[in-house]
């Protein structure tokens, strides 16, 4: 975990982790066919919206109005739960968050939760901060089943299992459900239906007897205190509706001003999103419903990160992602890349341009360039975030932030300064060059060069040194000659 | 200082470029986008019956009077007959014959037990083809819908609305409401689309026509 709280960042940087998953073709043959399906998916049924860039033209201007006035939108959403029988709390990192989170189960009595896919507990590290306070998460997407049982990162914001193919996800359902509860069939196959049957009847006993439920939120209604989560399997509705506590983080972002909003969104989300009209099933709740659902709900509303983003009056449009993933399915870098190479719970454009605000641009500064600037995320993002634009600032105080901190070529050219301004030095560097190029040397030409200066070796070829410099050679042989 | 206060301070700081005198309204919103996608000339009933249709839930449509003997055969179709009863379902549109009804008050491991469960709807969509369920009278609390593996919903025509704009506007949203298009369904496991993990696998909609003298 970096400082700021967002998960497994940093470690490879962006281009080492992309050399890797470049040399797997399985991964990029499932992710060319993944995002291209989705891809045309959501061409289809934006285009059954003579309206689209109308829509989004409101998304933008929408999560303009929220962000610019943020503070009295959360006010007004912390009155609205309250009035309507929840509980608000206040985090300002991650480490905040998991701390009152784990407050709240404990005061359950509970040791257990089942979790819905959000990406707010992943960026926080909710999963892993519970089980050192003796707390277990089940998460219950399917998808999050197959990353958790797997010990395993999720790649892909939609579908975090994507680099993962039916096989695969039979061998370790049949390896490691049975550690984790309800075992996996005997004889189990590799159909899609039955692995989705298994994960059912896995799951079926945990919903069944879970007393506390974790959840994300797609949206808050500021006027209203509405919170809304949207999703297929049905897997939230049991989260949100069969406990007795549910608890839900959401970044502070996430709130819209009025109910009739989410008119706007609700329409986006989906479309973008899994290439659907709607998606099966989306839940809203107004604090407690007497005899319905939870009897207890908390919210807290997780800074982390987002107040640092939202002062940058650049970079702050990144905080109006919804989270549908369209960014990802149309990048060139992404598709041969896949998530894992972002190093973040964040991948792709969005990841690109939003983590490095979270964490602070030092501690991902590979990320603003893992991307050719073409501009398809742009033309597919339903609020239209200009990503391209982001991640030019952000190449621009990267940059910056380099100029403090000496990267190796910066320190090779100090070096080199110096040793062109003294002939004396350069006479003995010519000579040093001249041994050890030929030690570094095959057939004449210079390859790979070690340490950090292999950034610049790794895409070209050099001729070696020659056995002799010219000022060696005119002082053998023209020196003293008229 | 708390960490309600911190955050607060920390985002009036970071909106130090927002002029003081401006307001939410001064940030315009232009909401050139349509109200409805509905064709002019659509019927919103024939749409919604497609829409539905279209994410492989199974619908059928009925006069008010031919109620009961459609959802009597949809049961009987599905093999379904231990079924969860929402209080306040209108006892004429429930067949008779052999069929269990448990009404509410219900335990989960009670409902976990039966085949299905049978609910109205509070709104439909047309466009997208979706049905909500806002708890109200014979559409039960939200378990009820979920826990079972079958949901046969009746809806009637009128509850249709043309598009999502309509549709929220008619809804309560102090109420839990559940907006479903289709069944459960997972793409989890290489976009491979399969019906049904937690919530019902089988979905049945039943819309109930205008009879002639209500339009």
């Amino acid at each position: 975990m970096s400082d700021r709280g967002v998960v497994w960042l940093g470690s490879p940087s962006f281009p080492e982790a992309a050399r890797t998953a470049l040399a797997d073709q399985q991964l990029r043959t499932n992710l060319r066919r993944a995002t291209t399906t989705i891809r045309d998916k959501r061409l289809a049924v934006a285009a059954e919206l003579d309206d689209w860039e109308e829509l989004r033209t409101a998304a933008e201007a929408i999560k303009r109005r929220t962000a610019r006035h943020l503070d009295r939108y959360l006010l007004q959403l912390e009155e609205a739960v309250i009035a309507a029988g929840g509980s608000v709390h206040w985090a300002g990192d991650a480490a905040e968050a998991n701390r009152i989170v784990a407050a709240l189960i404990q005061a359950t009595g509970e040791r257990e939760v089942v979790k819905i896919k959000s990406m707010a507990t992943q960026e926080i590290g909710l999963n892993e901060a519970l089980a050192r306070e003796g707390i277990t998460a089940y998460e219950t997407d399917l998808a999050e089943l197959i990353v958790q049982l797997g010990e395993d990162r999720p790649s892909h914001i939609l579908v975090p299992a994507i680099h993962k193919n039916r096989t695969e996800i039979r061998d370790l359902f049949a390896a490691e459900m049975a550690h984790w509860g309800e075992p996996a069939p005997e004889g189990l196959s590799d159909d899609p239906r039955e692995l989705a049957e298994a994960a059912r009847r896995h799951l079926r006993k945990k919903f069944l007897a879970a007393k506390v439920a974790v959840s994300g939120a797609n949206f808050a209604v500021a006027d209203t205190g509405t919170v809304t989560v949207v999703e297929s399997e049905g897997n939230g509705r049991m989260c949100l509706s069969l406990p007795e506590t549910l608890i839900t983080v959401m970044g502070i972002e996430k709130v819209v001003p009025t109910w009739s909003d989410l008119e706007v969104f609700l329409q986006l989300l989906p479309r973008s999103s899994t290439g659907e009209r709607m998606n099966p099933y989306t839940s809203t709740w107004t604090g407690v419903t007497e005899g319905d659902g939870p009897s207890q709900f908390h919210l807290v509303l997780l800074d982390n990160g987002r107040t640092d983003t939202l002062a940058d009056t650049v970079g702050r449009q990144v905080l109006a992602c919804i989270r549908c993933s369209a960014c990802l399915n149309v990048c060139p870098v992404f598709e041969r890349t896949g998530g894992h190479a972002y190093g973040s719970v964040y991948p792709g454009p969005i990841g690109a341009v939003l983590t490095p605000q979270l964490v602070g641009v030092e501690q991902a500064a590979s990320l603003p360039f893992a991307s050719t600037l073409c501009g398809a995320c742009y033309d597919a993002c339903p609020v239209k975030i200009d990503i391209p634009e982001v991640l030019a600032h952000l190449r621009a105080e990267v940059v910056e932030a380099k100029r403090h901190a000496l990267s190796p070529e910066a320190l090779a050219m100090k070096a080199a300064a110096t040793v062109l301004d003294s002939p004396r030095l350069l006479s003995a560097a010519q000579k040093a060059a001249s041994l050890g190029g030929r030690v570094l040397a095959r057939e004449g030409r210079i390859g790979r060069l070690p340490g950090p200066l292999h950034g610049w070796s790794d895409t070209r070829d050099s001729p070696a040194p020659p056995a002799e410099s010219f000022r060696t050679w005119w002082r053998k042989n023209r020196e003293g000659t008229p | 200082m708390s960490s309600r206060e911190t955050v607060l301070a920390r985002i009036r700081g970071a909106l130090a470029d927002v002029p003081a005198e401006e307001g939410p309204e001064h940030v315009a919103v232009e909401r050139a986008y349509r109200r409805s996608h509905l064709e002019p000339g659509q019927d919103p009933v024939e749409l919604f019956a497609e829409r539905v249709a279209d994410y492989r839930a199974t619908v059928h449509r009925a006069a008010p009077e031919d109620v009961p003997a459609v959802i009597a055969r949809a049961l009987t179709e599905r093999g379904v007959s231990r079924l969860a009863l929402p209080s306040g379902f209108p006892a004429e549109l429930l067949p008779s014959g052999s069929r269990q009804w448990q009404p509410e008050p219900l335990t989960v491991p009670e409902l976990d037990a039966l085949d299905g469960s049978v609910t109205l709807a509070a709104v439909g969509i047309a466009v997208t083809g979706t049905i909500v369920l806002d708890a109200g009278p014979g559409q039960g609390r939200r378990a009820l819908s979920l826990v079972p593996d079958y949901h046969l919903c009746v809806i009637r025509a009128e509850q249709i609305a043309d598009d999502l704009p309509d549709a929220l506007a008619r809804l309560d949203p102090a109420r839990p409401l559940t907006f479903i298009s289709g069944p459960s369904a997972t793409s989890d496991i290489e976009l491979d689309r399969v019906e049904g993990v937690h919530g019902p696998r089988t979905l049945d909609v039943v819309i109930v026509e205008q009879s002639v003298e209500q339009s």
